[in-house]
Order: structure tokens, then sequence, then C-alpha cells
């Protein structure tokens, strides 16, 4: 019973530390908020017209959604969302998705 | 005293499911515990999954939704316009039953005990929970329009503005209607659920109009003083294609009607339509607005925007159409399924002793239909700012289409099929 209030007091320096720190599942968020048009884990479904990103190269999808941003890649609506998240934030995006099987 | 305070801490933690991260904070994420989600719709479908999934199944979840299927709204003005079939636009739980592994109860919660976090279901019996979260949808203030306040009435002047039941009747009634006949619709002021979605049905009854009863028109009614969503280019769609049966009225509340004419009472004008079809004002599911949480003008819901949480009920967890918006941010299903996946992040790390994201982000996509085949969108991504506190538009980002499109069109049937399984599959 007696080291049971150690690790509390571990855990809640650990919280107060993470507080100003990303989170762990920064990547798999910001991922979650493609899902909706992508699959979820950007597994699309089958035939209705919207490209699967899982599995897809980290390089690949980076540069993709460059091209996006700067208007190389032609798009009926990416170039306005990609333009909504940071180059930090794609980053782990396409991590995320790259790493889905 | 500090004995006690320790002892209290440990109870707390215990009840909150935090006793998960005794064994390892930093692991994180493999807390317990037992959510329970209100309403099944774009939110709730959401949370349920994605704290199933999120957690790899140690938290457990509890679903309560009153229909026995996921029916879309959106989508549903086509079924309206008669292009698509209420089969079309329904889906089912057993996914999230099956796969999942949501424990789902067909039923309706009459009452939230938030201190001793537990909800009193219809059919009898109580539930408690650790974490509850209410994705209940809107209600709508009829007692704002006095003749609509009695059963009868709404069955003849329908909202059609819950898909379901009174999207097939609203269908029903535009195909009894003879031609030459006017079908109104009147919107109330915003913010109401689904910005766009009035100028959609609009613009999707005056394609039906135009295709098969040519003498008859479409009327807007709305109470705002300029058209709430994607203005130039529902404007354009209605110059281009329904010049001749389509006619927009702006500042144009409806204040009562009389039922047995069908006839819509503004502030100066009576308007009198052979369909009437009236959105009530609308606000908060009744769980959420009758509860005791923190509302905003008596209508919304107040969340803290890092976790969906009541800023001041404790452990209630607020989704979708229900909450008062942040700046610029919609009413829409998409919207409710990104507030779902905000909160599941949240709600995991909260029940592991962990703070939520400090960085969360939530995203719109809004197709509309201008006629059967062509769309146009609105976007919008929305960063959580620590300043303010609130998620906020980024500057430069989203927008809407160039103009009406066929490909779109595609796209827009697209999104609907991803969103449901993003939901339910």
């Amino acid at each position: 019973m007696k080291f049971l209030p150690s690790i509390i007091t571990a855990c809640l320096l650990a919280a107060a530390s993470a507080a100003h720190a990303a989170d762990p599942n920064l990547g798999r968020n910001l991922a979650a908020t493609c899902a909706n048009c992508h699959g979820t884990n950007g597994k699309a479904v089958p035939g209705a017209g919207m490209d699967s990103l899982a599995g897809e190269s980290k390089a690949k999808l980076l540069q993709k959604l460059a091209d996006f941003k700067s208007g190389d890649k032609p798009a009926s609506i990416m170039h306005q969302i990609s333009k909504g998240y940071s180059e930090e934030q794609l980053a782990l995006i396409a991590e995320y998705f790259a790493a889905q099987k | 005293m500090m004995l006690m305070k320790r002892r209290e801490f440990l109870k707390v933690s215990a009840a909150s499911g935090a006793m998960a991260s005794l064994y390892g904070c930093a692991g994180g994420n493999k807390a317990g515990g037992h959510v329970v989600v209100v309403g099944g719709g774009y939110g709730g479908a959401t949370i349920a999954k994605y704290l199933r999934m999120w957690s790899e199944g140690s938290i457990q979840v509890t679903l309560i939704e009153r229909n026995p299927t996921f029916i879309s709204c959106p989508i549903s003005n086509l079924v309206i316009g008669g292009t698509k079939t209420m089969e079309d636009i329904t889906v089912s739980y057993d996914n999230l039953k099956s796969k999942w592994g949501v424990r789902i109860i067909q039923d309706d919660v009459i009452a939230l005990d938030a201190a001793k976090r537990s909800v009193k279901l219809a059919k009898g019996g109580d539930l408690s929970y650790d974490r509850i979260v209410l994705s209940p949808g809107v209600d709508f203030m009829f007692d704002q329009i006095p003749g609509l306040n009695n059963a009868a009435a709404q069955e003849k002047i329908l909202h059609a503005w819950k898909a379901g039941a009174q999207t097939v009747a609203l269908r029903k009634q535009l195909e009894a209607m003879p031609d030459g006949g006017t079908f109104a619709v009147a919107i109330p002021k915003a913010p109401y659920r689904c910005p766009p979605g009035p100028y959609e049905r609009a613009c999707l009854v005056a394609d039906y109009f135009k295709k098969n009863k040519p003498k008859s028109k479409v009327v807007i009614l709305d109470a705002n003083e300029d058209v709430q969503s994607k203005k130039g280019l529902f404007m354009k769609a209605w110059a281009d294609l329904y010049k001749n049966n389509l006619e927009y009225r702006p500042n144009s509340e409806v204040k009562d009607v009389e039922v047995a004419t069908n006839t819509a009472i503004l502030e100066f004008d009576k308007f009198k339509a052979d369909v009437l079809n009236i959105i009530p004002p609308h606000r908060a599911g009744n769980i959420a607005s009758q509860s005791g949480i923190k509302l905003i003008n008596n209508r919304w819901v107040d969340v803290n925007w890092l976790s969906m949480e009541s800023t001041n009920t404790p452990g209630v967890h607020v989704l979708g159409d229900a909450v008062f918006p942040a700046p610029t941010m919609p009413k829409s299903g998409h919207m409710a399924n990104q507030h779902g996946k905000l909160a599941a992040a949240a709600i995991i790390n909260l029940l592991a002793g962990q703070e939520p994201n400090p960085t969360p982000v939530v995203m719109n996509t809004c197709y509309s239909f201008v006629d059967a085949k062509n769309v146009i969108h609105v976007s919008s991504i929305h960063q959580y700012d620590a300043a303010t506190k609130l998620v906020q538009p980024v500057k430069g980002a989203g927008g809407v289409s160039a103009a009406r499109n066929e490909l779109e069109g595609k796209a827009a049937i697209g999104w609907a099929k991803n969103i449901w399984a993003d939901m339910l599959a």
C-alpha cells in the first residue's frame, strides 16, 4: 500500500509535463479527421470513388499533399483542405497512413 | 488530513477508471471503464466505434438509441426529390455490435443523474457509467409556432428535418400535390441544423417540379436576412436552373400557422402553400437541454473544446448539433463525426488518468445537390487555439466549389458511403 502514492505522484508529474508535450496519439487523431471521406484508418470503401490512403508511402502521400497545397495538382476540394494543416501535422498524418496495412 | 485526501483520490481515480494508470502510466490508452453513449447518429455511432477501436476493446461501450436502424439526414433531400429511396439512406447497427462489441440498447433515456453517474431508461432500469456521451441531436421548439404545438398539426405540417418517417411523408405530400401547386419551405433563424440543407431541399423539389409538375412552384421563406451557406452558388443555381419556378424570400420568419388552410403567418404577411414544410427553431436534444447541463442562449450546450465535456457537469461529454458551435462551425453530420473522434481520444486519455490531446483539430466537408446530379461543397478546418480555448477556423483554408459540377455529385455519394462506413462498418 505504501508504494502506491509514490506511483500516483510519478504519474501525476508525468501527466503535468505531458500537458505541454504533444499527445502520443497525435498522428492517429489527426489522420482520423480524414477518415470521413478516405475510410477508417485510410481504408476507403471500395468502388465509392475515394482514394484509399492506407499503406501508401509517406513520401508519396506528402508529395500529393504538397501538390494540392501549391495548386500543382488540380482538385475539387483537397487544395482547400490541405491548407488547413501545418507541415508537421501533414507529416504525422502521412506517417500514420503509411503504417496502416 | 493528507491521508484522507490520498484515500479520496484513490477512490475517485478508481471510480473514473484511472486505476489503469496505476499499472503503467506511460503506456496509457489501455484504460478500463464503462462509457454510455446516448444517441446513435453521426456523433454517437462514431464515438461508440472509435472508443472500442482505439481502446482495443478495454473500454466497455453501451449505445442507447431509440431507432432500430441508422437513417441519414444527409442525402435524405434526394429521397424528398425522388431520386433516392429510404433504403439508400438506411444503415444497420449490426457491425457496431458484432464487429466492435458495442452493447446496443434500443430505448430512450428519460433522465440523467450526473452526480450519481447514471441514466434512467424509458423502458425501465438505470444504467451507471464512468463517463457519458450525449449525442442527442436537436429537438424542436414547437411552442415558438403556437398553431404547430400539437400532434395533429405536426402530422400535417412536416419538418422532415430528422430523417425517417417524415422524409417519406413529405415525399408523399409532394407526389399527391396537383400540378400548379406551391411548395414552401420555412427556415428558422440561425443557428440551425445543416445550414445549406433547406436551400438544397428547395433546389431538389424545384428540379422534381420542372420534370414532373411544370406549373408548380417552390418558395423559400427564410427567417434570416440572407442565404446562410454557399450563397453565390445557390443563387447562381436558382438563376440558371429555376428562374421560373423558385422564389427566395428573406426576412420571412414564420410566427404562427393556420393548419386547416396550410397558411404560414409571417410578421406582416401570410403565405398559403399546398405543401407547407416548416423547420421550427430547435435546440439541443431534450436530454442535453433539460438535465442541468450549462447551455448558451438557453439552447446549446457549452463544451470544453479539448474534450467535448460540459463546462459545468463533469463526466458528461456532448457532441454534434446539440453543442454551442465554435466560430463558423456548422451543425453538420460530418462535424458531429469529428466531435466523436475528438471526444473518443479525450475520454480514453481521461480514463487512463492522462490529459486530453492539447492540440485537437476538426474539419468539415458538406456537399449539397442543386439538381439530381450537380453538387456544390463548402469545407473548413478548425484548429484548437489555447488563447481563446476554442477551435478556430484556419484562415486561407477551406472554401466552396468553383462552380456546380457532376464530379462532386459523385464525390457526395462517395462521401456518404465512406462516412457511414467510418461510423458503422
